[in-house]
This record gives C-alpha cells, sequence and structure tokens, in this order.
C-alpha cells in the first residue's frame, strides 16, 4: 500500500484532486461531505489520507506517509534539513504565495532590509527591547534574516490574523504569506523591496523516510500514470 | 570503560589542571532565565540553544555556555582578581544532520583580572595550549581589538562607526556597510527617490501621507531616522586610503610574528590602530615568555568575527585535522560583556573552554 497525504478541506484540496483528475488519477472524499475519508481510482494499492496542510510535513519526516501535497514552505519550515527529509516529486502549479516581510506603510524611511536592521537598532536603543516580527514561519524568516546579517530583531509567534498585530502592538513588523497583497494593504502594511523569503507554491514530495519496499513497485506505476519522471529517489 | 565514563574522567583532569593554576571551582545553573541570554545574543541563540517554558519562571534556557553564569556570578559579589574554573554539560539544538553534538561537556577557565590584560591572554592561551599539546591541534589566533580601533580611526560620522562596529561579528553586512560608506557601492534605488521626495517636501507631511502611525514605533522615530538618512547622503564617503587600511587589516593572515611587522606598517598608516597593536606586541612578548612560539603561531585579523558576538579582544581556537570536527578550545577576551552583565561595573576578563569529549575522542578513548 502506497499512502498519500493530501489537504483535507479547501481550494488546497479541491485543485489537488483536479490536477490528480487530469492526469487520470480519480481521487474524492468518501462518506458524509465533511468525512475525512477519501479514495484513489486509476492505481491500485493507493490509499488517500486527508490532513491538514500543516501536518503533511510532519507525517512526511516521520515516513507515516509515502507521498504528501502541501506548501513548499511548510515543508522548508517544519522540516530541519528538509532535501534529507523529503523530495520533490513535482510542482503542482497552484498555491502560489510569497512569504514577505513587511512594515507598516508609513515607515518611509524603510524599505530594505537595510533600512530594517537601521530601524530595528534604533528601535531596541528607544524601547530597551528587540524590534518584533510576527510570524509563524520561524525557520524560514530566521535562516533567512541570520543570512542577510540583520539583528536586533526577535521573532514572536502568531498563528493567524498577523497582518493585525503591528495595530494591536504585539509586533513592529511582520514576516507573512501573501499571494496578492491586498490584506497587506488593507492593514497599512508594505512589503520590503528585497524580502522575498520564499516563494512558495503546492509541491508533490516523496518521503526519504517512509518503508518503500511495497509501496515503491506502486510508485513506479502511478509515476507512469501522472507522466512524471521515474523517481530515483527513494 | 564507557565513553561517557571516558569523557568525564578527561573532564576531571582539565578541571583539576585548571584548579592547579589557581582557579577556584564554580558551579552554575543548568536551567538558566531565557531573557538575559536572547538580550544578549539575540535570535541567533533561539536557534542554537533549547527554550523551555516554566509555569512559574517563565521562559527558560538549557545551558548554551558557562559564560554568562559564572559572570553574572561574579559580577555580583567576586574578590578581585579572580580565576574560576567549571565544568559541566551545556546543550545546543543543531538544525542540521551531522556530527556536531546537542549535549557535550564543557571544562573552562576563566580570569578577571585588572593589572595586566596582555598577560591574563597569554596565560590562559598558554595553560590550554599545554594541556592539549599532545594532540598536536593548530591554534589560530585573532584580535578583534585591533578591527574594532581601526573602524574607530575612520575619519567619519561617530553614526557610521556604530553602525559599522555594531556589525563587526557580521562579515558580510559589515562589507557591505563599508562600500556604501566608502562609495564604492550605490545608494539603493528606494533611497535615492526617497532623498529626491525629501529635497521638495517636509518629512513629516510625507510620513503622514504615507499611511496611519500604527505601532509602536512612532513618526517621530521615522522622522529621525529621515533626518539622519538625509545627514548620511550629505556624508563625504570614506577615505580610499582609509578602506585600504581596513581591507588590508582584514585580509592579514600570516604567523604571529609576521603579523605584528605588518600590524605595524599599517599603524603608520592609520596611528589610531598603533596602541591595539602596542597591545598586540606586548601579547605576544607575554606568549614567548610563556614558552608559545610566536613563529608558528596562526594569526589571522578576521578570526572570531563570526562566533559568538561577546570577544572583543584577543580570540583563539584549537582544531583537529578532521574538518568536520567543532574547534576543541576557543576563547577570548570579552570585556563589554562584564559591563552589560555588572550593571554599571565592569572588569577586564578573558577565558576559554575545552570540550573534553572531543580530547577523549583524539586521543582514542571513546
Amino acid at each position: 500500500m502506497l499512502k498519500i497525504g493530501v489537504p483535507s478541506k479547501g481550494r488546497l484540496m479541491e485543485k489537488t484532486f483536479d490536477w490528480f483528475g487530469a492526469r487520470g488519477v480519480a481521487m474524492r472524499q468518501t462518506g458524509a461531505e465533511r468525512e475525512y475519508s477519501g479514495a484513489v481510482e486509476g492505481v491500485d494499492g493507493v490509499e488517500l489520507v486527508l490532513l491538514s496542510a500543516g501536518e503533511i510535513p510532519r507525517e512526511l519526516g516521520a515516513g507515516r506517509i509515502h507521498l504528501g501535497v502541501t506548501g513548499s514552505d511548510l515543508v522548508r519550515d517544519k522540516l530541519a534539513d528538509w532535501q534529507t527529509q523529503v523530495t520533490e516529486l513535482a510542482p503542482l502549479g497552484f498555491g502560489h504565495a510569497d512569504l514577505i516581510i513587511a512594515v507598516p506603510a508609513f515607515w518611509i524611511d524603510v524599505d530594505t532590509l537595510d533600512d530594517l536592521d537601521a530601524a530595528a537598532s534604533a528601535f531596541r536603543a528607544a524601547h530597551g527591547f528587540r524590534l518584533r516580527i510576527a510570524t509563524k514561519y520561524h525557520r524560514l524568516v530566521r535562516e533567512f534574516l541570520t543570512a542577510n546579517g540583520v539583528a536586533d530583531y526577535q521573532l514572536v509567534d502568531s498563528q493567524g490574523a498577523t497582518e493585525g498585530t503591528v495595530k494591536n502592538q504585539t509586533a513592529e513588523a511582520i514576516a507573512d504569506i501573501t499571494s496578492s497583497g491586498e490584506t497587506l494593504r488593507a492593514n497599512h502594511l508594505k512589503i520590503l523591496s528585497d524580502a522575498v523569503v520564499h516563494r512558495s507554491q503546492a509541491v508533490l514530495f516523496a518521503s526519504r523516510k517512509a518503508d518503500w519496499s511495497d509501496a515503491g513497485p506502486i510508485l513506479d506505476r502511478l509515476a507512469d500514470r501522472l507522466g512524471l519522471p521515474l523517481p530515483a529517489v527513494i | 570503560m564507557s565513553a561517557k565514563a571516558a569523557i568525564r574522567a578527561e573532564a576531571e583532569n582539565i578541571f583539576a589542571a585548571f584548579q592547579a593554576a589557581g582557579a577556584a571551582p564554580v558551579e552554575a545553573d543548568i536551567l538558566l532565565p531565557a531573557e538575559t541570554l536572547l538580550d544578549l545574543y539575540g535570535e541567533d541563540i533561539r536557534a542554537r540553544a533549547y527554550v523551555t517554558s516554566d509555569p512559574l519562571r517563565g521562559e527558560m534556557m538549557l545551558r548554551p555556555d558557562f559564560t554568562v553564569p559564572v559572570v553574572q556570578a561574579h559580577m555580583a559579589g567576586g574578590a578581585e582578581p579572580a580565576r574560576y574554573t567549571y565544568m559541566g554539560e551545556v546543550f545546543r539544538r543543531q538544525e542540521h544532520f551531522g556530527p556536531r553534538a546537542s549535549e557535550y561537556m564543557q571544562v573552562g577557565f576563566e580570569v578577571f583580572d585588572r593589572t595586566e590584560p596582555e598577560a591574563a591572554d597569554a596565560e590562559v592561551f598558554a595553560l590550554i595550549a599545554g594541556l592539549l599539546a599532545p594532540l598536536e591541534l593548530r591554534a589560530e589566533t585573532g584580535d578583534i581589538g585591533i578591527l574594532t580601533a581601526a573602524v574607530q580611526g575612520l575619519s567619519t560620522t561617530p553614526k557610521r562607526k556604530a553602525a559599522l562596529l555594531r556589525h563587526i561579528w557580521r562579515p558580510a553586512r559589515f562589507r557591505a556597510m563599508l562600500d556604501r560608506f566608502s562609495g564604492r557601492a550605490p545608494l539603493p534605488e528606494a533611497r535615492l527617490r526617497l532623498l529626491d521626495r525629501l529635497a521638495g517636501t517636509d518629512a513629516g507631511a510625507l510620513i503622514e501621507a504615507a499611511g496611519p502611525a500604527i505601532g509602536l514605533r512612532e513618526p517621530a522615530d521615522v522622522a529621525a531616522r529621515v533626518a539622519a538618512l538625509i545627514e548620511d547622503a550629505r556624508t563625504a564617503p570614506i577615505d580610499a586610503a582609509e578602506t585600504a587600511v581596513l581591507d588590508d587589516l582584514l585580509s592579514l593572515e600570516a604567523t604571529a610574528d609576521k603579523a605584528l611587522l605588518c600590524l605595524e606598517v599599517l599603524a603608520a598608516r592609520m596611528p589610531a590602530i598603533a596602541p591595539s597593536v602596542a597591545r598586540f606586541a606586548r601579547r605576544l612578548d607575554a606568549l614567548d615568555a610563556r614558552g608559545v612560539s610566536v613563529g608558528t603561531l596562526a594569526f589571522a585579523a578576521s578570526h572570531g568575527q563570526s562566533s559568538l558576538e561577546y570577544y572583543d579582544g584577543f580570540v583563539f581556537s584549537f582544531h583537529a585535522d578532521d574538518p568536520a570536527l567543532p574547534p576543541v578550545s576557543t576563547g577570548g577576551r570579552y570585556d563589554a560583556l562584564t559591563a552589560v552583565l555588572g550593571q554599571g561595573r565592569s572588569i577586564p576578563a578573558v577565558g576559554g573552554v575545552i570540550r573534553p569529549g572531543l580530547v577523549a575522542r583524539l586521543k582514542g578513548l571513546s
């Protein structure tokens, strides 16, 4: 049996079903509309596991599922040394979003990371604590800011409504996913010009940690059906 | 003997040697308040240390090194001069798979002494070099103090010097900043546009037009930095001859005795570094007096630039041949840290740590 993890709700689930469907592999929810069980038709031996997109990286890393569809941002953020734990089989061409850093629009003196760093230094001197950046992407943002030599900041956790944290005075800047930037503008924030931390999209990942002894041949058949090059990853 | 027992035995030997050298043994908590460490090291330490939460004491950290608790204990009421030694586990989160341990023993030796800093530098280095001599390690040394003096010696504004000093421990950013201040790199597009707009309009009006004031950073803070940007744009670029001294300094790598000759030449070009070069010369004499061969000792002026940002003078490390192994020993001078933790008081301090786990491994004991 080959287990494939797919986001359990919303547009990500629909788009994933569409992507597989267009390649002759039908996925559907079974049972009641809100029941998290599913079926795969077109290739024998594939079991559909409906999961929260945020949990799919962990399940891949633990090897409890063989394949999984989730955002490239989530895999990079949640898995240390992600390339050693999973491999990318195919970018799926949807779920595009950029992980960016944004600051209040009235900060006319801040446009680049260089400016953010200088503003953080002055902020710390004036307020006695480091400038707070609200995010849920801790690893990605910290690695990005370290690589770019930004100092005197701290990350504060925000699992949702991150754009509101500045107004609520729980952070001075944010690092979040945006596709159109509308929510940012509505919350009087602007994007730094050189701070695209990651360009994310939905990707079909394979786990390097799963047991492939039985699932290997099934993956070969599935890849053939999907028109993907035979993965030499496992 | 099990690996752990072999490492502990090795640690006990080093601990005893440090005590024989006059150090008083001290203990430190394993659970430390995270706030002090985060305040000192910034967000980087969060990636490198285990942070946990305590329902009564708030955010705590598993001891990532001994320096901070030992300095705190000394500043809270240690006699002067003081020599301390400690032995115990430290914990480092690893973000990458590989040979680096997330829990290992450290044995350290720290000297708090106002009288002769260079003699104290040499004492710590020679003591550790002597203990590690059988392993035939490669020693590397540096001096953050000379770098700092060179930045202080630039003929430019205090703001620019402060900005450069703040990034001494981030070599890439330091370089980028130096390139911009010396006119070798252009101003970013957005900055030019902003300066252009400011030529015609008052900053306050631009800030107000850009959006509502949200968050703790206030319009006055923005206006203050805008004023600083205008001032900076009017500041003359750092003289090419001075930048060249800094470039030569950053790329200086030689044996310590030859490095001294180079540094003396650089001091003739930039007299501001002369006192720290004299200090370097005194340290070499002190090392020589303790039997360290300065004719073979490796020196690089940029060594220690990418370490945790508290060393501010002499820095050193000892390496095994295997490049995958972390340094067997590291240390240096951290005068400024004692001022930060001393609440107004400070004392010159220098110290170093040895990893007995690596010593045992290199001896083939574990």
